[in-house]
């Protein structure tokens, strides 16, 4: 079963691809474009799009990727959607190249190695390293979790860039504090894109409208909460993803869960009100005994791709901190299921996230666990269902919090608040909520 | 609301102005502070009664300081500020009008002058000229838990076309484009009570209220010097903030009906206003109402030192700070947390983890030091 | 927080006196510390309103404005710290050793340096400004300061911005260096209060630390350590005083504004001292040395510059300078705190707590253990270590361990509190491992995944190269005419 065009999906395809044509053409024009990407709108899409139309040109173009990993996903979409480009790989001595890249680029730690490929990959580090040649054009994906310092370490490798990235994820940070540079256009701990735009405030910025990955029961939750101003909307209507199970439940909470999830692409596993520690135990579990009973219940989707199984390597589980990611594989996760932070998840899509709440079981709360983008990558990687695991009481929570943040001259308030983006987030759910188990 | 007028006693209400409305933020999850505030209770003299006085003080240097800068700023019809609002705005005024609201004659009650705020910045909003106007002494109204508070700004709107935009002036240093981050977010809550306030009035008299912009207008000395400097501060964030606090206190109603009816926190006080209420009572009555202390109220709330005085004899681990509070899971009471630490406490359902873990840091502590 | 410093701070709290979070000291301790309590008149940026210095205890220096608004009242308050500092400084720079470089010529690098202790953070945030408002003076023209004035705020703004790399120390806050060694029983906002904070740690015989804390609170029994003065003493004694001095500005009156702000110097001159012994009756803590070589090397760097007639430090850092900075403060932050781990087994102890770190004994080993074929076979030695701590470490993390500090290691399995790790580095280039480099079965051992491994950035631009993203080339900097006669009021 293919995903025939019907008249329902038309107009956000149409809505996108006039966006895309619209930047493509603004390319020529200005010496730096920016597109602003929601989560699964087709950022990466766009970077392949535009790369095979510079190519196309004859000019010589420029990949900068912030991790490894990015730079291997670009190739193998790149090779797949424009057979025949030359591709390069530049890397460190020690990167093994994955089999999925391999045949696909010339790989090499210097540009000499890789011979003249209309296209170089690499990530915005080893690009740090090349010095001695401009090129024409350069395309900087995940712009937005770039740190301006980067940036200007590889400017002055070409004359014009194309910059996409995704505004809402979590912003680039720094072990040390940066109150000397607060308020300076050039900010080195402020992203690639706020200090280009500040910069260079003339220059266009574009908005894919449109989320493939979200479903309908997502993308207004996600848009409303995390793009407040901007907004975007699902690429398939109501209805038109579906999650079941093959097996039968046991009417057990984790069941409910699981089913209201599947319904309603949401469900809020809550367990009862407690201050705990960041490892809490019963969520930990409770979040374990989840992914091990999403597998068990055989879960199918149902989409534009067609009927499919979910497998464990299509399931991924959220946490805040790295000791409640350790705490939750020891806890016996199904093997193949992914577990990380946020900031390791930003820019990856499953069909089904199981998420530890950044604000569960805590009494107050820090701008570290209010941080919107946080919520935002850990409640945008799915693309049928997110089961949020979460302590009973964070309303009051968010109600009793003090909100003393200082202020800095001459830097640009952040949207949204993750203050409200949090409420926001939480009000949903409430409609999801299945009350937990008693504890064993 | 006479519950509220019973629980402070036959006193007027403290008239909150815009700092004490900004700090409304500051421990919303306090009741104490909540009920003390939504009645309008003078907080400084319970505290003073009760024996702890609030550890605030003002030196004669520094209020000097920020009214020789106003008035630097203000002299000649706001002369100064006019420059400095023509660079920032980048607005080809040569000239503009100069109100005084607060000149009206006589010595008008806070009613009348607002009524007269109210009239000129009608006439203001109707009038679609394009000449500059500055509004001095403007006097804004507040309605915070179905009183009105009367808001005095040190501070002036400005109007251009159909746009109004709050001055604030301040006299703390900004040094090379930086200034105390603390300080900036003082002013900007206090600014953003003024916005508020002023979008609220537009609204009663029909306009629309987007007409006030949320970037206010920072008039600061600018290095060592006298001199000010404008900078446009962005309060969207304030703004949301303060309306969640102000929409909190009309719920303080339902907190207030869960008291004692006897409760009062009446400082009972004699013809020449010294208090009398025996001191053991207030302190129950205070007492009554639960508190959430944390350090940060040292610098923000006069009770504070009360609460600390409380928070120490009850063995709270509030006492320490949000942070360790944090470290330790929840659990409520220093003695709690080292019986669970070296073992002598068995833990509650939910605190074996919590527990686990003291007893661990307490071995490796004994291990290494 | 971690949970082992609110244990910490419980333990404070419970039994009246401060607790250890430091097995050793990790700042290092000049042999000549200079001593310097500012005080500033309140409400303004950086109005100095009086100061104690000085490099004995026994021998205060008190420097005093009579009339703050005074600028010419002000510049001789600085000519005359000037007279301090700049002699202290200068005697420093004259011992050098020469310090042979790969790659490179040799140098000369100062055998020690200035080194700055002050009450708090707001008094190094003082030196800050104080730097700011004097550097750009001139020795001519209108408004001429005395010729070390300048000179001065160079220095000190030398001080308050090395002073931000983490692991410095020419300029140490007191109540920052204590904190960084003892958990109180109080919060660390009232830490910051540098009475309350000594009162823990060592308060007066007959008196808890708990009681000797609250009673520095009390503005009239401990007046502030500065650079805000208590408003109750501005108030009740500084505005008479000032006011007698402008009405007849006399050696009397002069005199009469010095023994009042005496009154509120002196106490905290006491403590600053105590902080220092009880700093002092640490043993320092090894990577303290290699720290404050960094500190003298900087130290000489800048001697020279300021020999060479280089323009006074910029306002602001350009771009080029900040992300150079940045990466220079990243790499000290990283080596710092993990040279304070392999120093203390205190500080060590936190990591443990959190799994990033354990200690164990070792169980097995396998020192010949190799890897790969042929002429890519490596020697890769294995060992099994029990502990009972909570390591939480994914299999091919890299760790560090402080018996063997130029070692790398790399975690294999952690299963039923074995951990096995491989051994990837500093275990020798032979066939089989280096004697000892390889710990023995029964050897208590600590792993961490801490590293103060530094891999050197890529190259910036030049300042005159900076791209169109970062706002094109600045402009060419001319020493602004107006800088030496800002307003100073």
């Amino acid at each position: 079963m293919t995903a025939p065009m019907t008249g329902k999906d038309v107009s956000p395809g149409l809505e996108a691809a006039t966006v895309v044509d619209a930047v493509l053409a603004d390319l020529p024009r200005h010496r730096g474009v920016v597109v602003d990407s929601p989560p699964g709108a087709g950022k990466s899409t766009l970077v392949v799009r535009a790369a095979g139309h510079l190519a196309a040109a004859g000019e010589p173009l420029m990949i900068i990727a912030q991790t490894n990993e990015q730079v291997d996903d670009l190739i193998v979409r790149l090779a797949a959607e424009h057979p025949g480009l030359p591709i390069g790989r530049l890397s460190a001595a020690d990167y093994l190249v994955p089999e999925r890249v391999m045949g696909k680029a010339s790989v090499g730690t210097k540009l000499p190695e890789l011979g003249d490929p209309a296209v170089v990959v690499a990530t915005a580090d080893k690009w740090a390293w090349v010095g001695d040649r401009r090129w024409p054009w350069a395309i900087v994906d995940e712009a937005y979790q770039m740190r301006s310092d980067k940036l200007l370490r590889i400017a002055g490798l070409f004359e014009r860039a194309l910059f996409v990235g995704d505004p809402g994820q979590l912003d680039p940070f720094s072990i040390v504090e940066g109150e000397r540079w607060a308020g300076l256009s050039w900010d080195p701990l402020q992203s690639a894109v706020a200090v280009l735009l500040r910069h260079n405030p003339g220059l266009p910025v574009h908005r894919l409208p449109v989320s493939w990955r979200l479903p309908a029961t997502a993308a207004p939750v996600v848009s409303e909460a995390f793009y407040p101003f901007t907004g975007f909307k699902a690429g398939t209507g109501p209805g038109e993803r579906r999650l079941s199970f093959a097996v039968q439940g046991m009417r057990t909470a984790y069941d409910l869960a699981l089913e209201e999830a599947a319904a309603s692409g949401w469900a809020l596993y809550e367990l009862p009100s407690r201050h705990t520690v960041r490892t809490d135990a019963e969520a930990v579990q409770a979040v374990a005994v989840l992914a091990t009973r999403l597998l068990q219940r055989a879960p199918l989707t149902f989409s534009e791709r067609g009927e499919r199984p979910v497998t464990p390597e299509r399931i991924a589980v959220g946490a805040a901190h790295r000791d409640q990611v350790a705490a939750i594989q020891a806890a016996g996760l199904p093997a193949g299921v992914t577990v990380d932070t946020a900031n390791r998840l930003q820019g990856r899509e499953y069909d089904v996230t199981i998420i530890l709440h950044p604000l569960s079981g805590r009494r107050d709360a820090t701008a570290f666990h209010l941080e919107s983008g946080r919520l935002c990558v850990l409640t945008s990687r799915h693309r049928h269902a997110c089961v949020v695991v979460a302590r009973a009481g964070i309303p009051e929570l968010l109600d009793a919090h003090p909100s003393a943040d200082s202020v800095q001259l001459n830097v640009p308030v952040k949207f949204p608040d993750g203050w409200e983006a949090n409420q926001a987030v939480l009000a949903h759910l409430a409609k999801h909520r299945v009350e937990a188990a008693p504890f064993r | 609301m006479d519950r509220l007028d019973l629980l402070r006693g036959p006193v007027p209400p403290r008239p909150h102005d815009a700092r004490a409305i900004a700090a409304l933020a500051a421990n919303p999850g306090c009741a104490r502070r909540a009920v003390l505030d939504a009645a309008g209770i003078d907080k400084d003299a319970t505290a003073t009664h009760l024996g702890f006085p609030a550890p605030f003080g003002q030196s004669p240097f520094a209020i000097t300081r920020g009214n020789v800068f106003e008035s630097l700023v203000k002299e000649s019809g706001c002369a100064e500020l006019l420059r400095l609002l023509r660079d920032i705005l980048d607005l080809p005024i040569p000239l503009a009008a100069y109100n005084d609201l607060g000149d009206v004659g006589g010595n008008p009650s806070a009613h009348l002058r607002h009524s007269h705020t109210r009239k000129l910045i009608d006439r203001a909003a109707r009038d679609a000229d394009d000449a500059g106007t500055l509004y001095d002494h403007p006097l804004l109204r507040l309605d915070i838990a179905g009183h009105s508070s009367y808001l005095e700004p040190d501070v002036v709107a400005f109007r251009l076309g159909g746009l109004f935009r709050i001055v604030e002036i301040k006299s703390f240093a900004v040094v090379d484009g930086q200034a105390e981050p603390d300080k900036v977010a003082a002013a900007a809550r206090q600014a953003a009570v003024y916005v508020l306030a002023l979008r609220n009035l537009l609204r009663e008299l029909g306009h629309d209220p987007g007409r006030v912009s949320h970037d206010v207008v920072l008039v600061c000395p600018e290095n060592f010097a006298n001199r000010p400097t404008a900078t446009l501060v962005d309060v969207r964030r304030e703004l949301a903030v303060l309306k969640r606090q102000l929409a909190r206190m009309t719920r303080v109603g339902t907190m207030v009906d869960a008291l004692p009816p006897e409760l009062t926190f009446d400082l009972a006080r004699d013809a020449d206003g010294v208090p009398t209420r025996p001191v053991a009572e207030l302190r129950e009555a205070v007492r009554g109402v639960d508190a959430r202390y944390a350090p940060d109220c040292l610098s923000t709330c006069d009770l504070c030192f009360f609460c600390r005085d409380e928070a120490s004899a009850e063995g709270s681990t509030d006492l320490l700070g949000r942070q360790v509070r944090d470290a330790l899971g929840g659990v409520a009471t220093v003695a709690e947390a080292l019986g669970l630490a070296d073992g002598s406490l068995t833990p509650d359902e939910g605190q074996e983890e919590i527990a686990r873990l003291l007893r661990l840091a307490d071995r490796i502590y004994a291990e290494v030091s | 927080m971690s949970t082992l410093a609110a244990l910490a701070r419980l333990r404070a709290l419970q039994t009246g006196t401060a607790k250890r979070l430091a097995t050793v000291r990790h700042c290092h301790l000049s042999e000549r510390p200079m001593v310097f309590i500012p005080l500033r008149l309140a409400g303004e940026a950086a109005a100095p309103l009086a100061a104690m210095a000085g490099t004995d205890p026994a021998r205060p220096r008190l420097l005093v404005v009579p009339q703050p608004r005074d600028r010419d009242l002000r510049f001789a308050f600085t000519a005359e710290l000037a007279e301090i500092l700049l002699p202290y400084v200068e005697g420093l720079q004259k011992a050098t050793e020469t310090v042979e470089r790969r790659g490179a010529e040799p140098y000369e690098r100062c055998l020690d340096a200035p080194q700055l202790i002050v009450p708090n953070r707001g008094a190094v945030a003082f030196v800050h400004m104080l730097g700011r408002s004097t550097r750009f003076r001139r020795a001519e023209g209108p408004y001429a300061v005395h010729p070390s004035v300048p000179v001065l705020g160079r220095w000190l703004t030398f001080l308050a911005q090395r002073a931000q790399y983490p692991g410095s120390a020419v300029l140490l806050a007191a109540t920052e260096a204590l904190s960084l060694h003892w958990a109180t029983g109080q919060s660390m906002l009232e830490d910051a209060n540098l009475a309350s904070l000594l009162g823990w740690i060592d308060p007066p015989a007959g008196m808890t630390g708990a009681s000797a804390a609250r009673e520095a609170e009390d503005p009239l029994v401990w007046p502030p350590a500065g650079p805000a003065t208590d408003p109750g003493f501005d108030t009740e004694v500084l505005v008479p005083a000032i006011r007698a001095y402008e009405q007849r500005p006399t050696e009397r009156a002069a005199a009469r504004v010095g023994e009042a702000v005496r009154t509120q110097l002196e106490p905290t001159w006491g403590l600053m001292w105590r902080a220092i012994d009880l700093l002092g009756g640490l043993p320092a803590g090894p990577g303290t040395a290699a720290r404050w070589e960094a500190d003298r090397a900087s130290f000489t760097n800048f001697t020279a510059q300021l020999a060479e007639g280089g323009p006074p430090q910029p306002k602001r850092d350009g771009a080029v300078g900040a992300a150079s900075r940045l990466a220079r403060m990243e790499r000290a932050q990283a080596s710092y705190d993990a040279q304070r781990a392999y120093d203390d087994p205190l500080v060590m102890a936190g990591h443990r707590l959190t799994g990033e770190a354990f200690t164990g004994t070792v169980v097995a080993t396998d020192p010949d253990h190799t890897e790969g074929e042929g002429r890519g076979r490596k020697l890769r030695p294995l060992l099994t270590i029990r502990t009972t701590d909570p390591a939480r470490l994914a299999p091919g993390a890299r760790l560090g361990t402080p018996e063997r500090r130029g070692q790398q290691a790399e975690v294999v399995e952690i299963a039923g509190g074995l951990v096995t790790l491989k051994i990837i580095k500093g275990m020798g280039r032979g066939k089989a491992a280096t004697p000892g480099a390889v710990p023995e079965v029964g050897e208590r051992v600590c792993y961490a995944a801490l590293s103060d491994e530094f891999q050197p950035p890529a190259s910036l631009p030049a300042p005159e190269d900076t791209p169109w993203t970062h706002g094109g080339p600045p402009p060419e900097h001319v020493p602004a005419d107006e800088d030496p006669e800002e307003e100073w009021s």
